[in-house]
């Protein structure tokens, strides 16, 4: 069985400034694979270097055995929120819609029953299918991250990719997004890169820290050590809130 | 009075060069407010003036200089916008610029005076000759096409470029695309407003019908509209006031957007807007 996503030994620059080193990791089929650290760390470059969206400076990156670029349309991507213009005259139908261009014709596209359907459906899970009509404008914040994450799940992916998806998600709206996440992890392998390691909760079945470089354990735990490399900084400040689960070992003081 | 002058061929040239320009200028116009393409816009009306120098030196005819040189920095500055977004603004100024110093420059080469100059750096829509007519309705023909042809992928990659080319749309090609469609605009805007003003009936009627529009689709309609109001009435009123039309015309829409922005401001001062109060 080939793996979802796997990556061996890549670093990747911007701008001359490497950004991540010597990463290696494997993501499988129905995998709910989370990966934290601090903003700066490369999380969204890693996001990218698997969609092929930048190329690896050195190192190999591989999607379902072939190339990111070969295989980008069976890939879910649900991009930052700051990166949208939600002035956009648009609908919430039509945005989610347009996810299903991957496979269509360039020009003279028509969407299709099926297109609509599958649309229609995936709005109903996430709850947001009254709104289709309203423009993206005079949605909420949570609306809009709902609409972003079903333009992603209308092309119907084998991976799913998110960045940062809860920034702009309530508390109690939030293990319900989480909930909706787990449910998926049944159809395909889900990538969650985040900055806020309190949501990554129960769900995962693997768990990451990144900065720069990637710190792994092999349990869906986070360790202190992984912690302690990824945000050089002692846990303590970090852990405070987090639900007593996430950290295998609460009780060692770190120096 | 008003019949009367519809009897004059020119007058009635004038009406449909409103009617093809507000068209191409509604549609394309929508996606240069949208993609906020506005200032690269600007830069292309005035590398144009470039190309009509040159059509004066060579001696061609000057809006042939002007497709070249507004296509040829359409396509330069859109090319560099995709690779390198930072240095567009900078781009933007220079080839603005440039484009009026190289004009300048062959007109003060070409011997003699340059009889349409003034024309062509301010417009007049009533002295449209009926071959620039027939040159009108076919770019118009054309760039209505490809709008049609192209609706859901141009929706795609000015909505969201990154997640464009996650679909596998060749999003360079679309953008440029766009952009030439833009650069073809804006020669036919030429000789309506002139080099000058082209930015202002390019974005105006977009800007005052996306106040009110919620789909890409109705604001192109509601923008066609505004523009056909906004040039016929420019038309009338500057030949019955014995003004330039170019900026009577350019006037008409400004003033219509000054409107559109009041009546906003009261109106969301009243009743905000559903969902204006979330996040």
């Amino acid at each position: 069985m080939t793996d979802a996503i796997a990556l061996e030994h890549v670093y990747a620059e911007i701008a001359g400034q490497i950004v991540l080193e010597d990463i290696s990791l494997d993501v499988h089929e129905r995998e709910f694979y989370a990966i934290i650290g601090p903003n700066g760390g490369g999380k969204t470059t890693l996001i990218k270097l698997m969609l092929g969206l930048i190329q690896p400076k050195s190192g190999a990156v591989k999607v379902l055995g072939g190339t990111p670029g070969e295989n980008r349309r069976k890939l879910g991507y649900v991009p930052q929120f700051h990166t949208f213009d939600f002035h956009y005259p648009i609908t919430l139908q039509e945005m989610v819609l347009s996810g299903r261009l991957g496979n269509k014709a360039r020009i003279f596209t028509r969407y299709t029953k099926e297109d609509r359907r599958i649309t229609e459906e995936v709005l109903l899970t996430l709850g947001i299918a009254d709104l289709s009509e309203r423009v993206l404008s005079a949605l909420s914040g949570g609306e809009r991250q709902r609409a972003i994450i079903a333009r992603a799940l209308v092309s119907e992916p084998l991976i799913l990719l998110l960045d940062e998806p809860t920034v702009y998600v309530d508390a109690p709206a939030e293990q319900q997004f989480y909930a909706i996440l787990n449910s998926l992890k049944e159809k395909m392998a889900v990538v969650l890169v985040t900055h806020d390691i309190g949501v990554v909760s129960d769900y995962a079945t693997k768990v990451a820290c990144l900065n720069r470089r990637l710190y792994t354990h092999d349990s869906g735990e986070i360790t202190e050590e992984m912690l302690t490399s990824a945000y050089q900084c002692p846990v303590e400040l970090i852990a405070h809130g987090v639900p007593h689960r996430v950290l295998r070992k609460h009780d060692q003081d770190v120096p | 009075m008003m019949i009367s002058i519809m009897a004059f061929e020119f007058f009635r040239n004038a009406l449909l060069a409103g009617l093809l320009a507000s068209i191409t200028c509604g549609i394309i116009g929508t996606y240069v407010v949208v993609k906020k393409m506005v200032a690269l816009s600007g830069g292309v009306s005035h590398a144009a003036f470039g190309g009509i120098g040159l059509g004066y030196f060579a001696g061609i005819d000057p809006i042939l200089g002007a497709i070249g040189f507004s296509l040829a920095s359409a396509l330069g500055m859109g090319m560099i916008s995709l690779r390198a977004k930072q240095h567009l603004d900078t781009l933007i100024g220079a080839i603005w610029a440039i484009g009026m110093a190289i004009g300048i420059l062959f007109i003060s080469l070409t011997p003699g005076y340059a009889p349409d100059l003034f024309s062509f750096l301010f417009g007049n829509i009533l002295l449209v000759p009926v071959s620039d007519l027939l040159i009108m309705a076919v770019l118009a023909a054309m760039i209505l096409l490809v709008v049609i042809a192209c609706y859901q992928v141009f929706l795609a990659v000015t909505f969201d470029e990154e997640y464009a080319m996650v679909l596998d749309i060749p999003v360079e090609v679309i953008t440029l695309l766009l952009l030439s469609l833009v650069a073809l605009t804006v020669v036919m805007l030429i000789r309506i407003v002139g080099i000058i003003l082209v930015i202002a009936l390019l974005t105006l009627p977009a800007a005052i019908s996306r106040e009110y529009c919620s789909r890409l689709k109705n604001m192109m309609v509601l923008s066609v509209i505004t523009g056909i109001l906004v040039t016929t009435g420019g038309i009338f009123l500057s030949y019955f006031l014995n003004v330039p039309s170019g900026a009577t015309i350019i006037l008409i829409a400004a003033g219509m957007y000054g409107l559109v922005l009041i009546e906003r401001a009261l109106r969301k001062r009243h009743h905000p807007a559903p969902g204006a109060g979330n996040t």
